[in-house]
């Protein structure tokens, strides 16, 4: 188990020689995605600020985004590509299922709370 | 990874111990779990942020109109700055992992680099956010706070921020000192702001070309800023206090809760981030000691990284939803 690396990204479309290799691959793709983010912070086009599915496309495009870079930091720079399928799924699947629970409780109750704010009968500006 | 340290003799023996199913060492199995469980509190915090976010979705402030600041240089340039830090933390773990590397073929040399170069991007990112969190507290423009606890900034005609400094005119007051022998024997005065409400509002009659920024965003997710008369308004009627910089209780920039979140989560972050120096000190020493090259396994650098790299992994989170949403 040592030694064995999985030395491809992007489903084979990218495959290296040596494990350092594959590191400095993925350094360079997470700096891409890095700085593709940081551009569009820093000039938000106004035609990403269209609202798709109660948040602007920007958001989406930040969080899809996000989410490829943590996937690729925990599978490649914390090596979960090259642990067991089960071990993978115990730590991955669990994380991401209350995760996403805890998220859509969360934020449906401050969109709740926010909309009683604005249209009910609390004063908050004054 | 098969180098498990303790054997407990009974290898052969089906239910005797020692197998690893999972082709994970006990130890290893255990920082996953650990990251897992601490995901979730990171979530915890992050799903909380986006609950009051969500809450005060029209009076939150625009991430750009706060981290402004690059060390060094003056002006008004968002998002520099993080994106370096974010930069110094992906390369440290790039460092972390390349160490992970070089113990698993057994080099010393290279893994002793390797961790110091880690523990040195951990270092240059904490101070990156003691200096970030300077900047912040210290503040920038100040602002008045209303009566419900929101805020009214100023600009200039063309929008730009204007300085209370720049406009406020001192007026003559009188006030008692805060003793403990004429008040509240237990409390001390409170820090009092470079101006005064009146101050200010006086400034401001005086400057016609001041307008009010309110707290409210617009459809396009600017915040608005009132006209003249609607400003003078908004000022008079509203304004109670002065604020400057940010703390737990008053926060120029928007809402205290914003305040409260960043200090929260980045520094319980940054704690990690501490714990994690703290740790790679100490596998660096070990590593130049010897102490894995006679155990025959570096598998501590490893699971070390594991802990690394999740600190690197709540960083992209931080930064996406304090920086960039």
């Amino acid at each position: 188990m040592a030694h064995e690396h999985k030395l491809e990204i992007f489903r084979g479309l990218w495959k290296f020689k040596s494990n350092t290799q594959k590191i400095w691959g993925v350094l360079a793709f997470l700096s891409f995605v890095t700085a593709i983010e940081v551009i569009l912070g820093i000039y938000k086009p106004e035609i990403l600020n269209e609202h798709f599915m109660g948040m602007k496309l920007l958001n989406w495009i930040f969080i899809i985004l996000t989410i490829v870079k943590a996937y690729y930091i925990t599978w490649d720079f914390m090596h979960m590509r090259d642990e067991v399928s089960a071990f993978r799924r115990m730590v991955v699947w669990t994380g991401v299922f209350l995760i996403c629970y805890l998220i859509f409780i969360l934020l449906q109750e401050g969109g709740y709370v926010g909309d009683v704010l604005n249209s009910g009968f609390v004063k908050h500006d004054f | 990874m098969n180098t498990t340290v303790v054997n407990t003799g009974t290898e052969e023996k089906t239910w005797g111990g020692g197998k690893e199913p999972l082709n994970a060492s006990y130890g290893k199995m255990m920082m996953w779990f650990f990251i897992t469980s601490d995901a979730l509190t990171f979530t915890g915090f992050l799903a909380a942020y986006g609950f009051s976010r969500f809450k005060f979705a029209e009076i939150w402030p625009i991430a750009d109109d706060v981290f402004t600041h690059v060390p060094f240089i003056h002006g008004n340039y968002p998002m520099i700055f993080v994106a370096f830090m974010t930069f110094i933390l992906i390369m440290s773990s790039v460092t972390m992992v390349l160490a992970v590397d070089a113990g698993h073929k057994m080099n010393k040399a290279k893994t002793t680099v390797y961790m110091f170069l880690t523990v040195l991007g951990g270092l240059v990112f904490l101070s990156s956010q003691a200096w970030e969190w300077n900047t912040f507290i210290k503040g920038d423009f100040g602002a008045v706070s209303t009566h419900g606890g929101n805020i009214i900034q100023f600009v200039d005609t063309d929008g730009n921020r204007v300085a209370l400094k720049d406009f406020a005119i001192a007026q003559p007051t009188e006030r008692t000192q805060h003793q403990n022998k004429n008040g509240l024997w237990f409390a001390d005065e409170k820090p009092l702001t470079s101006f005064t409400y009146e101050e200010v509002v006086a400034g401001f009659e005086a400057n016609p070309n001041i307008l009010v920024k309110t707290t409210y965003s617009d459809e396009n997710g600017h915040k608005t800023i009132l006209d003249r008369n609607e400003s003078l308004k908004e000022l008079k009627t509203k304004g109670k206090t002065v604020v400057e910089g940010a703390n737990l209780t008053h926060n120029e920039y928007g809402p205290p809760l914003f305040a409260n979140y960043f200090f929260f989560i980045t520094g319980f972050h940054g704690f990690h981030v501490s714990i994690g120096v703290l740790l790679n000190i100490i596998v660096f020493f070990n590593v130049i000691l010897g102490t894995y090259e006679r155990r025959g396994s570096y598998e501590m650098v490893e699971k070390v990284g594991l802990y690394w790299h999740f600190v690197d992994l709540v960083w992209v989170f931080v930064f996406t939803f304090f920086y960039l949403v």
